[in-house]
């Protein structure tokens, strides 16, 4: 694994602006109305899934919640197939019967996209179970929010992960709030890291909107689990800007919060270290940003353009045999 | 053919497809070490290890879910409820999750996963532990449900359960566990396809649709009945889901009267999607309207002879034959 070097940097930082420019178009064309149902966006949280996956390699597992739009893309899904899944495509990367909150990419190593909060736990234990059943080398890597921690499923999940040993870090994207409600007002901890010490899983606590803190954690904490599988956890520290999905004008906290954050912003964040250390200029950085731009048009142009899932094959994905009972 | 009991049945189906396939496991509450609650996992552990025969805790919804995402990446887990009743604990991984992945990942990620376990009223266990889960699950699109009556039925359909790319819940009877009946030997391979019912006895006044521990009920009933001059043929679904309509059909266009006698309740139950279906698809075949037994629509009470009128039994099923006979 490559860390710390400067290409890499540089393809992360476009990757978080990919994201973001993804996002805010997202939002727009939900606001136009050619994106239906629930949306959420991950506007804020960028080095989150940026760094991680940098820590990563290609072929290890990515899992998370309904929040997902950054994963997948962090994991290579096209923001044409994004975009084309927002808009119910069959040119989405589930074809158009996931929606933006099951988003899926098995060629990618992308296993959804999952919107009960905290179902898809058991799941990511399941994947690192098969990965040791079978002796690999790979890491799952389970992304989950603040909300997820007081289920059961989450407990169980943890509680099996540590019992059997399994090769996972459970990373929990702690944005302060699970909808409208503030963990101090969801959790009995004084931090959610603490959850991990109940099932003697190691955890620790990362900067969210510090793209280099976030890869050197993971880097490490995988690379031990690759010489020996265990389960970790991370309590990534994070914000969300926008709203808990598109409905939710978020007046549970105040301004001066959301500008507190939006100060230290990940994106920039990295752009003044990569500045700094002379890696970047500000021409390179404005030619990122508009690659970004420009692929999230052409995404929206592709997406629109794309043919509706055929009506005929309405029961063609329900059962793997095409069983129509 | 030998005679072995339903248990065994499902034990060399178990053994058997370990064999078979090395991406099988079977993971549950004291499968291993304790040799399962009902002792269907017998000797699997001694045999196969504890790599490919996995005891967990008390943890339904974790340990299922777990088996989701072992089949999300290739593995064939065969998850053992202790019995349906703690499914129940389990039902957003059994319906939101194990179901739902196909589709929702746009046919990327089908489920080949089995849950299997007791099913069905015990004796006496009280409301919480005599769930007959068959109609909730059996109304999940992109599950599959069986219920086998016989040893023979539990072994085909739990090997072919196991080798179903889609998700299978094999209900098994837990007051049949101890009955015996012929089996083809273990070096027959044996696999009974899904969504196929069997006649297990022919008649030609009155069809009896039944499943799982109805079966034997029908059974002793359809003998009864014999020495009434009343021929009663025997249909036994064997799967819930796909319903082998055709079967249904043949059988109720011979007889021209449908009794359906089923272990779960009244309403919505399985009857009732039986019913509808024969009067849909083969109204002018029947002579009387359809009769159904079913559970009372109660929750099961403990005291025993509370619990005997609220299942289905001998006298209830004579009833509604008779009816259906005008007899
Ligand atoms: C089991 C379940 N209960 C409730 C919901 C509704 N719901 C959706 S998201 C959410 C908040 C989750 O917050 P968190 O886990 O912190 O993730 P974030 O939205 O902050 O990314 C709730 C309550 C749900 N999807 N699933
Ligand atoms: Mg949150």
């Amino acid at each position: 694994m490559q860390r710390g070097e400067q290409r890499d940097e540089v393809e992360m930082l476009s990757l978080m602006l990919l994201i973001r420019r993804f996002e805010e178009r997202a939002s727009q064309q939900y606001q136009a109305q050619k994106v239906g149902g629930f949306c959420h966006l991950y506007i804020g949280q960028e080095a989150v899934v940026a760094g991680a996956v940098a820590a990563v390699r290609d072929d290890d597992y990515v899992i998370t919640a309904y929040r997902d739009h950054a994963h997948a893309l962090a994991r290579g899904t096209s923001a044409n197939a994004c975009m084309a899944e927002l808009f119910g495509k069959e040119t989405g990367c589930s074809r158009g019967l996931g929606g933006s909150m099951h988003f899926f990419d098995r060629k990618n190593h992308m296993y959804g996209g999952h919107a009960i909060v905290a179902a898809h736990v058991p799941l990511a234990v399941g994947m690192a179970f098969a990965i040791k059943y079978r002796g690999e080398d790979r890491v799952t890597l389970c992304f989950f929010g603040d909300g997820a921690i007081n289920q059961g499923a989450f407990h169980e999940a943890l509680n099996l992960a540590a019992l059997y040993k399994l090769p996972i870090i459970f990373i929990c994207e702690n944005n302060l709030f699970a909808m409208g409600t503030s963990v101090k007002r969801s959790t009995s901890l004084k931090q959610i890291v603490d959850r991990a010490e109940g099932y003697d899983i190691p955890g620790e606590v990362v900067d969210g909107m510090n793209f280099r803190e976030v890869r050197e954690k993971i880097a490490e904490v995988a690379d031990s689990i690759r010489k020996e599988p265990h389960p970790a956890f991370l309590e990534a520290r994070t914000y969300r800007y926008r709203g808990h999905s598109m409905s939710d004008p978020a007046s549970y906290r105040t301004k001066e919060e959301l500008e507190k954050y939006r100060l230290d912003d990940p994106i920039t964040r990295l752009r003044a270290q990569l500045t700094r250390e002379e890696k970047l200029t500000n021409e390179q950085f404005d030619q990122l940003d508009k690659q970004a731009k420009e692929t999230v048009l052409a995404a929206v142009k592709f997406a629109g353009e794309s043919p509706q899932p055929p009506l005929e094959r309405l029961y063609d994905y329900t059962y793997a045999d095409g069983a129509k009972p | 053919m030998r005679e072995i009991t339903y248990r065994q049945a499902l034990n060399e189906a178990l053994a058997e497809e370990l064999e078979r396939d090395p991406n099988v496991f079977l993971m549950g509450e004291e499968v291993a070490e304790y040799q399962g609650a009902y002792k269907v996992s017998q000797g699997l552990l001694q045999r196969f290890g504890p790599r490919r025969i996995i005891d967990t805790p008390i943890s339904e919804n974790g340990f299922a879910g777990l088996g989701v995402g072992a089949a999300m990446v290739g593995l064939r887990p065969i998850i053992e409820f202790m019995t349906f009743s703690f499914s129940l604990v389990a039902f957003d991984q059994v319906v939101n999750n194990a179901p739902n992945m196909f589709t929702m990942s746009g046919g990327q990620f089908n489920i080949p996963i089995t849950f299997r376990g007791p099913n069905g009223p015990a004796h006496q266990l009280g409301a919480t532990h005599s769930h007959a889960t068959e109609n909730f699950y059996a109304s999940v699109p992109g599950l599959k449900v069986c219920a086998p009556a016989t040893p023979r039925d539990a072994k085909g359909l739990l090997k072919t359960a196991v080798r179903d790319n889609n998700p299978v819940l094999v209900l098994e009877a837990e007051l049949l566990y101890s009955s015996k009946g012929m089996v083809e030997p273990p070096d027959e391979e044996l696999l009974i396809p899904l969504g196929k019912a069997d006649v297990k006895r022919e008649g030609s006044d009155v069809s009896i649709i039944c499943y799982a521990q109805t079966v034997p009920l029908a059974l002793k009933v359809a003998a009864q009945l014999e020495e009434e001059d009343i021929s009663a043929e025997i249909v036994d679904l064997r799967s819930i889901k796909p319903l082998d309509e055709k079967a249904i059909f043949d059988s109720v266009t011979k007889t021209h009267r449908a009794v359906i006698v089923e272990q779960d309740h009244p309403f919505c139950g399985v009857g009732a999607e039986v019913c509808y279906r024969i009067q849909k698809n083969i109204f002018d075949a029947l002579d009387a309207p359809i009769m159904r037994v079913s559970q009372e629509d109660v929750p099961m009470p403990y005291n025993e002879r509370l619990e005997k009128a609220v299942l289905p039994n001998p006298d209830k099923l004579i009833a509604a034959v008779k009816q259906v006979c005008y007899a």
